[in-house]
């Protein structure tokens, strides 16, 4: 098959944060999720939350500007701004596994037909980084899932079963890759967005349980 | 006599630190927020076969004095000094490169129990409360459910923790007195907050030691009941140099292009 162009990680962030709605308490996991912060939709006001205990901080800083006492999940400098709170970490997951936090985004390895999320471990590595991910998975209200659509070796990485060290089960509740949008529904995976140039048809080829194909299925807008 | 729990010197701080002790060392994962100098303390008593209860196990001083951290040392320089017989860490190696931690534990030289931030955050709690363990939501269908007793709470799936103790916990706060009562700054109570209290003795290393009183008792975070001594950083240090070693910048570079 022709390689098709895929969304680079701003563009899948962009996406991501277009599902922030107004008022919604968002905690974005290290690496890609964490970029959807400079991109809430303009006239949404959204609170951003990291493990490190801090509520309603503003964007990240350029490289070398901020205040390392006032850092994201990632370890990059973020922007103070009014209202912002501050806790321990006891507190910080209390809002987590307590069901305050609305959104958690988060990278993935695989995630499975049923909604489990693999991504604390590489099998070969033996050890891994679980970190809030467990607690994030299990305790957020809605899981948004950003990653990669396949392997650098072009490998499915949504699967009927995952091999990897499940970091929760059941608990993913969108998916979006470089080239779709899919929702974990209980009938099955739903494809409801391709990126530019795609069909459903060869989405589905890079994926390794059935997707479902939504009535109302169309080109993601990223606008 | 007025009570005064401030130590003048960081080596005195810890002194009764002692062979095959659990200590608790506050933080996330950036050195900024972590009890830099009460580490070194500990490094240099050397104390051996220590279990360390900390969210991470360090990523080395050379990674830290790179970004121009003046207090650069962290739980690594216990890890490499071979110190610790295990740790207890939620993100016990690097996303990017191979830390101390991960080639001692590939080599089997120490041990490693995985937990959760929430988990071991509440683990924590519940020691410092008296509590006989918590029913956590976390961790079902996956490791960490091994070997531990569930219960259905109220039709869902809980398993049960059991309480983190220890004899020492290092935190770091921003202002401390002699009461020691702590504030802290922006995103660095993280698990400095909960583990004070937590252990035996707690001790606070703290940018500025102020007199009685000058903390508004409405937003002191840590009520001196939960500290047991507070010892200032010094206000000036000696600027020193350090160069990244090739086997981190290897690594670090092999991590990277290998991907997460």
């Amino acid at each position: 098959m022709q390689e098709k162009e895929r969304l680079d990680r701003q563009t899948i962030a962009l996406r991501v944060a277009k599902e922030f709605q107004d008022g919604d308490v968002v905690n974005l996991g290290i690496g890609l999720p964490g970029l959807a912060s400079n991109f809430v939709p303009a006239g949404r006001e959204v609170l951003f939350h990291v493990e490190t205990g801090v509520l309603g901080f503003g964007e990240m800083t350029a490289p070398g500007e901020g205040d390392w006492e006032l850092v994201n999940a990632s370890g990059q400098t973020v922007r103070e701004q009014p209202g912002m709170s501050c806790f321990d970490h006891a507190e910080a997951f209390v809002m987590i596994r307590g069901g305050h936090v609305d959104i958690s985004v988060m990278g993935a390895f695989q995630v499975s037909e049923k909604g489990d999320l693999a991504n604390y471990m590489v099998p070969e590595r033996q050890v891994g980084v679980i970190g809030g991910a467990m607690d994030l998975a299990v305790g957020a209200k809605r899981l948004i899932v950003a990653m990669n659509h396949t392997t650098k070796d072009g490998k499915p990485r949504i699967v009927k079963d995952c091999s990897y060290p499940l970091t929760a089960i059941n608990c993913v509740d969108l998916i979006v890759t470089d080239i779709a949008v899919i929702e974990v529904t209980d009938k099955g995976l739903v494809i409801k967005e391709m990126a530019p140039g795609w069909t459903p048809e060869e989405v589905q080829s890079l994926t390794e349980p059935t997707l479902i194909i939504a009535p109302d299925c169309q080109e993601m807008v990223l606008m | 006599m007025p009570i005064d729990k401030i130590v003048s010197s960081f080596d005195e701080a810890v002194a009764d630190i002692e062979d095959g002790v659990t200590i608790m060392i506050g933080g996330f994962g950036v050195v900024v927020g972590a009890p830099s100098l009460l580490i070194e303390a500990v490094a240099r008593k050397g104390v051996k076969d220590l279990t360390m209860v900390s969210n991470v196990t360090g990523f080395g001083k050379e990674v830290w004095k790179n970004l121009g951290f003046k207090f650069a040392e962290d739980q690594d320089i216990l890890v490499r000094n071979g110190q610790i017989k295990k740790a207890i860490a939620t993100a016990p190696v690097s996303a990017i490169y191979e830390n101390t931690f991960e080639r001692l534990l590939r080599a089997g030289k120490v041990e490693l129990e995985m937990t959760s931030q929430g988990t071991l955050a509440e683990r924590i709690r519940a020691a410092k409360a008296g509590l006989g363990g918590v029913y956590v939501p976390v961790g079902i269908g996956t490791v960490l459910e091994e070997g531990k007793e569930t219960k259905i709470i109220d039709g869902k799936k809980y398993i049960l923790e059991l309480p983190l103790r220890a004899d020492f916990a290092l935190i770091k706060a921003h202002k401390g007195d002699r009461w020691g009562n702590l504030v802290y700054r922006r995103a660095s109570r993280t698990f400095n907050a909960v583990m004070a209290g937590a252990a035996k003795v707690t001790i606070a290393e703290v940018d500025e030691i102020v007199e009685l009183g000058e903390l508004d008792p409405e937003v002191i975070v840590t009520p001196g009941i939960y500290v047991d001594r507070v010892v200032a950083r010094p206000k000036e240090v000696e600027e020193e140099e350090v160069e990244i070693s090739a086997e981190v910048l290897e690594s670090y570079k092999k991590f990277k292009e290998k991907g997460a």
